[in-house]
């Protein structure tokens, strides 16, 4: 279950601030004391004490800077060195998400127990339909042996009382794909191998122990110590993600630094275009159906862990990748920075040579405070391209789907699907369309439900933002009316 | 009664520091307070700029009280207490 409002992604926005605040104000070189100004000596604890809070601090300031806690050989290493580090680096560190181990309560391994409420009946359903032979009568209840319990589940559906409850490992529950796991101290790990980077396990855990690297610090080390043109590219997604007019958000890019921004909606018109050509083409071949690719941690689940739907997935490229093109084919010099809600981009950006760097919303808002930049200040400023209502609709759930069917127009029978969530569920159905065939042939796949604008990165809330970007769609113009 | 009215600052730092999470109040409000507050999403209030800093953000104001660092539970509290006091008030 992902929580939308909390705690834990409170204090990633703050540590981002802090981080970018550093930067201005000495390059890092006073970050060791903002742990103990964020938790002082007389403060309550979120945990066991304040010292425990501020080891964690130090690794969430870490990952701001981008690096994660498992690359660390020293632990008297100072955050000032590793600020430093940030900014010698030439090129950014992979993307990767990862745990910190001590922030990690190493939730309990055993998914299901029997509460006070069961009353020791005398059918025992639970004992008699329990397939290893868990479940044992104690003190005149039910008890299950963790080390023999699968996790199956039958005995919470079998109970008369409901007196079983399941407790869920957030982070694992989250994970579509069973890229988290427990070692045998029962804190959580990441197998890069089959992580898909969507960033669920972020959101979900209850005590924020999974921390992502950032490239922030690479970001505002280009805009302010060299000579280099940093150019951001805007998601559609922007749109909602802060309260402002889109120019002035525009406008405040400028004012950190940004020498320009470029709407990737453009980029989703390109989309829109050869996903329709491609699709009228699959269809004409007698293809039984096909899904859409710009949803970055679905094409990769596609590719690791549902081989066997890859035939059927578009190879039109996403409107990250059209713009970054258009880009570098404008300005080769510059440094391209994409700018968006989303984790898997980052992964997305590993294989794109036009793309340099990856920033979600949430770190952008970040230099806007650490710079003390107020949007509402700001001049609005324009794009130079002016983009679709379809390829502003690109972040909404449906989006993509109704993009590409504006342009098949009828050419060929056009039946789409929304898979709104890339859940366990979900992966399970598109495995069977795969080997069983669809009822409709084209299939929207994105991995956050509602659609972009509820991803990670992302600073709005979801339905607050899903209203502008309607509002936005509104006012731009049918692509098929367009030049 | 006349509504309690809940102003979200929705500036820049506010915003980024959390109001977002805040603003679930318009579309989600606890049954007990649904007549009785009316939420509204306003430009910088300037308590960031006046001495306070932004890192006390966000900020709500409740009929005129400031509320810093809020978050919903903080929120939802002093909407109550100031709902308590009124009916107290009448009594």
């Amino acid at each position: 279950m992902l929580i939308p409002k909390n705690y834990a992604n409170q204090m990633r926005s703050r540590i981002l601030v802090k981080v970018v605040e550093s930067f201005y104000k000495d390059r890092f070189e006073s970050a060791d004391e903002i742990p103990i100004e964020m938790r002082p000596k007389d403060y309550d604890s979120s945990r066991c004490c304040i010292y425990k809070d501020r080891a964690i601090l130090k690794y969430r300031m870490m990952a701001a800077m981008g690096f994660t806690p498992q690359e660390e050989t020293n632990e008297a290493k100072q955050l000032r060195d590793y600020g430093k580090d940030a900014l010698k680096r030439q090129n950014h560190a992979k993307s990767c998400l990862a745990v910190i181990d001590i922030a990690c309560s190493a939730c309990v391994k055993s998914q299901y127990m029997v509460t006070d409420a069961c009353r020791g009946c005398f059918a025992r359903p639970c004992v008699m339909n329990c397939p290893k032979q868990a479940i044992s009568i104690v003190n005149g209840r039910s008890h299950i042996n963790p080390d023999l319990c699968v996790s199956c589940g039958k005995c919470l559906e079998v109970c008369p009382y409901h007196a079983v409850v399941k407790l869920p490992v957030p982070c694992e529950e989250a994970c579509p794909v069973g890229a988290i796991r427990k070692d045998e101290h029962g804190v959580e790990h990441i197998n890069e191998e089959i992580c898909i980077s969507c960033g669920k396990c972020l959101q979900s855990c209850p005590f924020g122990a999974i921390v992502e690297r950032s490239q922030l610090v690479d970001v505002l080390n280009l805009i302010h110590n060299t000579d280099k043109k940093v150019v951001a590219m805007l998601a559609p997604a922007v749109v909602g993600q802060f309260p402002f007019e889109i120019g002035q958000v525009v406008g405040a890019l400028k004012k950190i630094g940004f020498d320009d921004v470029v709407e990737v909606a453009a980029g989703a018109d390109v989309t829109s275009k050869n996903e329709a050509a491609e699709f009228i083409e699959r269809m004409k071949e007698g293809k039984n159906f096909m899904t859409t690719s710009c949803c970055p941690a679905y094409f990769r689940a596609a590719e690791v862990h549902i081989p066997e739907l890859k035939p059927f997935v578009s190879n039109t490229k996403t409107p990250m990748y059209y713009t970054a093109e258009m880009l570098k084919k404008e300005q080769p010099d510059c440094v391209s920075v994409f700018v968006g809600p989303c984790l898997a981009k980052r992964t997305e950006a590993e294989y794109d040579p036009n793309v340099d760097y990856v920033l979600t919303f949430e770190e952008i808002g970040a230099m806007f405070v650490g710079a003390g930049v107020e949007i509402g200040d700001c001049e609005p400023a324009q794009f130079a391209k002016v983009s679709s209502a379809q390829g502003r609709n690109y972040p909404l759930s449906g989006g993509v789907a109704g993009a590409v069917g504006n342009l098949v127009d009828g050419q060929v029978d056009f039946r789409p699907e929304r898979i709104d969530g890339l859940s366990k569920e979900n992966i399970k159905l598109l495995k069977k369309y795969a080997t069983k065939g669809s009822e409709n042939n084209m299939i929207e796949v994105m991995c956050c439900e509602g659609g972009c604008v509820a991803g990670p990165g992302c600073i709005a809330l979801a339905k607050k933002a899903a209203r502008q970007v309607e509002t936005y769609v509104a006012q731009g113009t049918n692509q098929k009316d367009m030049k | 009664m006349e509504k309690i009215q809940v102003k979200i600052c929705a500036g820049t730092a506010c915003f980024v520091m959390g109001a977002p999470q805040i603003q679930a109040l318009e579309f989600s409000m606890p049954e007990d307070l649904v007549d009785k507050i009316e939420v509204t999403e306003v430009r910088c209030m300037n308590h960031c700029s006046q001495g306070k800093g932004y890192n006390k953000g966000p900020f709500v104001e409740i009929n005129g009280e400031v509320v810093e660092e809020a978050t919903m539970e903080k929120v939802l509290t002093k909407i109550r207490d100031l709902i308590a006091k009124e009916e107290e008030e009448k009594c």
